[in-house]
């Protein structure tokens, strides 16, 4: 089957080698093998996966992991255009 | 909810400014809203433990069970399809057994106790409004705050005799493992995203595989997500627009008539019809073969063959006009509510999905518009005297 990839030309995420100290939470938590350590701190072994869901760096103690998060949704974004709030997702009816 | 409720953790300077005003875990969801919480069929008796009795859950998927989670799949009552929070036993834990940490979605909570072989292990059930762990994460309602305040008012510290609780990988965009340790002494462990994973992770001493860290999204996941996306078919606002459909065809020089509404109407509803299954059902389905990265895209193509198919089924029916109007129209109603699937697909980004809304939504609506006037047409040849 074909490996499903989904657009990745907007992808926020950022990674500071000089800020990492190697602990892989980052590698741990992310659902899309965005990370991989190498030589003792993370590198971005595949950039264009990331979903965003900010995993990683909410988990990311030296704050070495930049991304700008939120839901892969389409209804959330149209929430948010039109009430200019925060783009969320209504799969909860609230 | 407070605009200015502190959300929990410390989200980085890029994340803070989304975050901020999402809604907060822990007080609120708790204490303001007295929620029913469903028949705990699933409760078959209690386990002693220093604090008291803790209810020992079955490790049985019941009819009960699967029906329920067959209708909440296709949006029925999915908004109050929950646990109680707080601490469950499955078997028979002791002070050394591992503590799971979940939400109260039912369906979460049933594929859990169900999916653990033999293991003995106590079950913490966050409160997050009866939303599943990666959502609830999303909302930061899955965080951890939450995490710690059932920690705490379960007195798990009393009950086990190590400070390890293991959380569901998903619910890391939502928790912060150093603030669980630091609110309630207990070290966060994310484990597998699949609770099926989890006997083998805890006898390869918490240590995930790649595989185990990694969402998936096969044939068989998205035929679960699909019925919710169909469902809409029939929600209010739907009927509604059936009933706005039928009511705009009625219209004629001579005045109203139903026969004439249903007559044309129906058609238009049967258009609608193929191409919510072509973008909310096929396009789920085939979207690894589906051509392109957009949703709307993959939606497009499949409504693209939907119309042809029917064009070429009722081509001795279907004037000039009113093909155009399937050719344009369903296309378009098929990529709208195929994009709307990037919500339950675990591979889209928000900067993609609104990267390809930005594209999409204004071929839609001129296909759509298109569509509108083409049938518009079709109406007005048929509303001619002879015909």
């Amino acid at each position: 089957m074909p490996t499903l990839r989904y657009i990745d030309q907007a992808v926020t995420l950022q990674l500071d080698p000089e800020r990492c100290t190697g602990c892989g939470l980052c590698v741990a938590v992310c659902p899309r093998a965005v990370f991989a350590i190498a030589d003792g701190r993370a590198a971005l072994a595949d950039r264009g996966a990331c979903i965003e869901c900010g995993a990683c760096a909410l988990n990311c103690v030296p704050g070495a992991i930049g991304v700008d998060p939120g839901v892969g949704c389409a209804q959330a974004i149209i929430r948010g255009w039109l009430t200019g709030d925060q783009p969320s997702c209504g799969c909860d009816g609230s | 909810m407070a605009d200015d409720a502190t959300c929990c953790g410390a989200p980085p300077k890029a994340a803070e400014q989304r975050r901020r005003q999402r809604t907060c875990c822990g007080a609120p969801a708790a204490s303001s809203v007295d929620y029913r919480y469903g028949p705990a069929e699933y409760v078959t008796g209690t386990v002693e433990t220093p604090v008291g009795a803790v209810s020992r859950v079955s490790r049985d998927i019941t009819t009960g069970d699967r029906l329920g989670a067959w209708r909440v799949r296709w949006g029925v009552g999915r908004d109050d399809y929950r646990v109680k929070p707080g601490l469950y036993a499955l078997g028979s834990p002791d002070a050394g057994a591992p503590v799971l940490v979940t939400a109260n979605y039912k369906l979460t909570f049933d594929r859990l106790r169900s999916s653990l072989d033999t293991l003995d292990a106590w079950l913490l059930v966050a409160d997050t409004l009866g939303i599943n762990v990666w959502c609830a994460a999303g909302k930061g309602t899955f965080c951890a705050d939450e995490i710690a305040r059932a920690v705490l008012q379960t007195r798990l510290a009393e009950i086990v005799d190590h400070r390890r609780l293991v959380l569901p990988q998903l619910s890391a965009p939502g928790v912060a493992a150093h603030k669980v340790k630091e609110a309630c002494g207990f070290r966060a462990i994310f484990g597998p995203v699949r609770a099926t994973d989890l006997p083998g992770f805890l006898a390869a001493d918490m240590r995930a595989d790649p595989r185990m860290r990694a969402v998936t999204f096969g044939a068989w996941e998205r035929a679960e997500l699909a019925p919710m996306e169909l469902s809409v078919a029939w929600d209010r606002r739907a009927l509604l627009a059936c009933a706005g459909i039928v009511a705009v065809a009625a219209v004629g020089r001579d005045g109203v008539s139903l026969s004439r509404g249903l007559r044309r109407g129906t058609p238009v509803i049967g258009a609608a019809w193929l191409a919510l299954l072509a973008g909310g059902g096929a396009t789920p389905l085939a979207l690894p073969w589906l051509p392109g990265r957009a949703f709307a895209l993959k939606g497009a193509v499949a409504g693209g063959v939907v119309a042809a198919g029917a064009a070429a089924v009722f081509r001795r029916r279907l004037s000039p006009a009113a093909t155009i109007a399937l050719l344009a129209g369903v296309p378009a109603v098929s990529s709208y509510a195929a994009m709307n699937f990037t919500g339950s697909s675990p591979i889209t980004s928000p900067s993609g999905v609104e990267l390809e809304m930005r594209r999409a939504l204004p071929l839609q609506a001129a296909a759509a518009t298109l569509a509108v006037g083409a049938w518009a047409v079709d109406a007005r040849r048929a509303g001619r005297p002879g015909r």
